[in-house]
């Protein structure tokens, strides 16, 4: 590691991911001295692309860019720091039969081949599409500020209150009690009372389990199909897409502007301990032993991370290490990533057309899905696994050579609590890998025999080697007892801590995970408001 | 009724939509999808393949080529380099503009001229001292730009007989494509890396399959003229007979505009023996252009704001629109903006205005009209110096 220029400094954020470098970017846009501690040699955290077989750009962890806030887009000037984003066009579910769906964003392509499987569903899409886009209002409220905190009497609480509860009321009836519903019922549940065709709604019911515990049976899963929708009223932004180089240019772009503003990012500088003074946070003090100081220590590790270990339990009031100990991480996915030497060919739809594109669901059925999730539940990774494929070489050709691609893919479910314990998930790594990719050659005949190199990451992995406790890549279960004015415990979803000075900024606050870069934003100026700092 | 160019054979198999448009005279293809999306972000981020034949193309040569040029537009040609390629516009007597093109010094004594509009009577007329032929080349060259980051890796497979890498920013040199000869430079209208390719018509197929062929494993897309109208807003490059009209065109004095005043002061050359417009030249620069062509960025949240209002998201069009709309500041309307469009990498909308030369300051907030729900209403945009989008491998070796 370099050294830090400082022995002290207005704010230290301890870890680079996205939102560590988001929140540094706008302390130093306001002119604060900013160190960015980096544990590993890269910034970037899950945000992160690795060369990791020559030639090959692989987005190690997160593999598309949803939701990356507009604004801060513009703020921070990131286009001119480097990132540019491809938007995904298609949707596509091969299925074992030789039949499959792509959804696309030609509405009229769409509406064709949902008619292939049900001529209601196909004129019923549209309307769906415009029932959670409006839906989709209220949402964006609550992503782009502070969460809402009900049960505040203070006025300012009760204005943002009103002020949410208008967005709500501004909508007519039919859709305040589809707002109630998609927070209450299953992704299942709720696309039951919209569709009949079990192919479409085993293929849009997955965006509601990314990630979480859940299964798409499972109560609290449908109003995370609004997040898709979400992208649709930034409009134009189409903020769902690729990050050309892959997903770490994301980072690398927000580190540019980061460091133009006048942040310091130190990688290869874990950090050991925060540093505490009574109740207050006085600096950190890296593994090597090296002391720093700051007004205001940021934390976008998460919780888990940041309380009980960089803190320590023994400086925590009982009451909040309780729960935080009773936040629930718990990971539930793996990554499996490829470098191939040419493009998969899906025996159902065969050729290198524009459904390869996008992303491609192996989700043929909704039971296929609720066994996946079956078998997760009892601690074994699925025989079966709900995969998210991505080849992003497609349309990036700076992430492989020349007729060559990467492919990334997303595996669920994959419990980091085995049934046999965390720790024997290196053991069954390779078992794991074997299964995603059998479970995906069965619709790709020739898959096995392109594959150059190949990377398997378990969530007891993305533990060791991202510092994603239990594997979760959210920073915590996306789930509704742990959003909002919940996440990451009640009483404090405002980037503050129990601890004076100790601030939070990762996706395990709100609104949580996902490259939005909005815990980060809304962390730098809560903390400028407040005047910590 | 439009004809087809000599790549018409491959572009219309290619073009599953069925937009076109007609460009000088030819069946030109607007997307080869129903969206333009996928030919924009291929020209962004891998490489798009345009056909641009219906550029007007004349080849000038003989003894007194470059004297009859540098006599032609307002800059001095002879000082052109063989092998160089340079941007200009010419005016008419007053100093008005009549077109902006390319020209291309290809030998000693042979330029290549290329034009939106017919110029060949223009150039004619001019010639009478001079030992020079001039040639209208148009039909018999077909053009097609290759534009995008990849655009070099795909020459350097499919160009034999030329250095890729050595071919500079604005350079020209002779190739082999497919057996064809053809000239190849590094010029494009997109601000991106990216060339173009000359080809006599009778290749025309050979070199477009040659082409295709390798750029397939680097992602080569065709591209239509609508993904090429929005790349050449974000690179802040303006178009006659939309950001500005030719002297030659328009019926109305106000409409004609110098050099000065369309940010083309940088290709004006005053200071040398007498050229077409010379003497209204030297007068516009000591009075100062009345109107200056700026770039203008919209305020985002006050654009966003109007659509919240009536609750609705922001809604952009994808693509330029080239319907101008006013542009105001405090004490009225200050200029028009004659390109408007929304950039997907800048994710800011963008405009090419002409406004009254006092707001012309980088940094000067107008005020530009938004239509929303059928209500006119203005919000702020900022002048902005252009290109808006300029990446560094455009002009990097």
């Amino acid at each position: 590691m370099t050294k830090p220029s400082r022995s002290s400094y207005d704010a230290i954020i301890v870890g680079g991911g996205h939102n560590g470098l988001t929140c540094a970017a706008y302390l130093a846009k306001a002119g604060r001295k900013v160190l960015v501690l980096e544990r590993r040699h890269i910034v970037g955290g899950a945000t992160v692309s690795e060369e990791l077989y020559p030639g090959f750009t692989f987005s190690v962890c997160s593999y598309v860019v949803s939701l990356l806030r507009p604004h801060i887009m513009r703020e921070l000037d990131l286009a001119r720091h480097g990132l540019e984003l491809i938007p995904l066009d298609c949707s596509f579910t091969p299925l074992p039969d030789g039949r499959s769906l792509a959804r696309w964003g030609d509405r009229e392509r769409t509406r064709r081949e949902i008619a292939a499987f049900s001529p209601l569903d196909a004129e019923r899409y549209p309307d769906f599409g415009l029932a959670m886009t409006r839906l989709s209002f209220f949402a964006k409220h609550v992503v782009d500020s502070t969460a809402p905190d009900p049960t505040s009497l203070r006025p300012r609480e009760l204005r943002k209150n009103l002020r949410l509860g208008k967005a709500l009321t501004g909508l007519d009836h039919d859709l305040r009690y589809l707002n109630l519903k998609l927070m209450t019922m299953s992704a299942a549940d709720f696309l039951d009372e919209w569709f009949e065709s079990d192919v479409l709604k085993a293929s849009m019911s997955v965006s509601g389990i990314i990630g979480t515990f859940l299964g798409i049976r499972s109560p609290g899963t449908a109003y995370v199909l609004l997040h898709h929708y979400l992208g649709e009223i930034d409009g134009a932004f189409r903020a769902w897409g690729f990050a050309r180089g892959g997903t770490g240019s994301v980072a690398r772009a927000v580190a540019a502007a980061a460091t133009a503003l006048g942040a310091e990012i130190v990688t290869e500088a874990p950090v050991a301990r925060i540093d505490m003074d009574g109740d207050r946070a006085t600096g950190v003090v890296l593994e090597n032993g090296d002391q720093i100081r700051a007004r205001a220590v940021i934390s976008a590790v998460d919780p888990n991370r940041t309380f009980l270990r960089l803190v320590g339990e023994d400086r925590l009031d009982a009451e909040f290490a309780a729960r935080i100990k009773n936040y629930k991480l718990r990971g539930s996915s793996g990554k499996v990533n490829l470098a191939l030497d040419r493009l998969p060919e899906f025996s159902c739809r065969p050729g290198d057309g524009a459904h390869l594109q996008g992303d491609i669901a192996i989700a043929p059925s909704t039971d296929y899905l609720e066994q996946a999730y079956d078998e997760a539940k009892y601690g074994a990774f699925s025989r079966r696994p709900y995969l998210n494929v991505v080849i992003p070489s497609t349309v990036d050709p700076t992430v492989a050579p020349p007729g060559k691609h990467v492919m990334s893919i997303f595996v669920q479910y994959a419990p980091y609590h085995l049934k046999e314990g965390a720790d024997t998930w290196p053991s069954r790594r390779e078992e794991f890998g074997d299964t995603v990719i059998d479970t995906l050659a069965e619709y790709c005949p020739g898959l096995k025999e392109s594959i150059l190199y190949r990377q398997v990451l378990t969530p007891w992995d993305l533990e060791q080697q991202f510092g994603l406790t239990e594997g979760n890549i959210f920073h915590g279960e996306l789930s509704l007892e742990q959003l909002a004015f919940l996440r990451p415990a009640a009483g404090w979803s405002r980037y503050r801590t129990p601890i004076r000075s100790l601030w939070m900024a990762g996706s395990g606050t709100h609104p949580g995970g996902g490259i939005m870069a909005a815990p980060g934003e809304l962390c730098a100026k809560t903390l400028l408001a407040s005047g910590g700092v | 009724m439009p004809v087809p160019t000599p790549f018409h054979e491959r572009t219309s198999a290619l073009c599953t939509s069925l937009l076109y448009k007609e460009w000088a005279g030819y069946y030109a293809v607007k997307s080869y999808d129903t969206s333009l999306e996928r030919e924009y972000f291929a020209i962004r981020h891998s490489a798009g393949l345009l056909d641009v034949t219906a550029l007007y193309k004349y080849e000038v040569r003989g003894r007194d080529a470059g004297a009859f040029l540098s006599h032609v537009m307002v800059k001095d040609l002879r000082a052109l380099k063989p092998g160089r390629v340079t941007y200009l516009c010419w005016c008419d007597d007053d100093g008005k503009v009549v077109d902006d093109g390319t020209v291309t010094r290809l030998a000693e004594e042979r330029y290549r001229v290329t034009a939106a509009e017919p110029s060949f009577t223009w150039l004619r007329r001019q010639a009478r001292g001079f030992a020079v032929t001039i040639e209208d080349v148009s039909s018999e060259l077909g053009t097609l730009a290759l534009q995008g980051p990849r655009a070099r890796d795909i020459l350097k497979d499919a160009a034999r007989g030329i250095d890729m890498d050595g071919l500079k920013f604005f350079a020209a040199a002779p190739a082999s494509i497919a057996g064809v000869d053809v000239h190849i430079t590094r010029t494009g209208y997109t601000g991106d890396l990216g060339y173009e390719v000359w080809v006599p018509a009778h290749g025309a197929l050979a070199v477009y399959d040659q082409i295709m062929r390798a750029g397939h494993p680097h992602r080569i897309e065709p591209a239509g003229l609508d993904a090429l109208d929005l790349t050449r807003v974000e690179a802040g490059f303006i178009m006659n007979g939309v950001d500005y009209h030719s002297a030659h065109q328009v019926p109305l004095e106000s409409r004609k505009s110098t050099p000065f005043e369309l940010g083309l002061a940088w290709t004006v050359q005053l200071d040398r023996e007498p050229f077409i417009g010379q003497a209204a030249l030297v007068a516009e620069k000591q009075r100062g252009p009345a109107r200056a062509l700026v770039g203008l960025v919209y305020d985002w949240d006050e654009y966003e704001a109007l659509f919240a209002a009536i609750g609705l998201g922001p809604s952009v069009p994808l693509g330029t629109c080239r319907d101008p709309v006013p542009v105001y500041d405090d004490g009225g309307q200050v200029g028009r903006a004659s390109s408007r469009a929304w950039s997907p990498i800048l994710k800011k909308y963008l405009a090419l205005a002409t406004v009254q030369a006092r707001c012309a300051a980088p940094g000067t907030r107008l005020r530009i009209e938004v239509t929303v729900e059928y209500e006119r209403k203005q919000i702020a945009a900022t002048v902005t110096p252009t290109p808006f989008f300029d990446p560094p491998r455009k002009k990097k070796p």
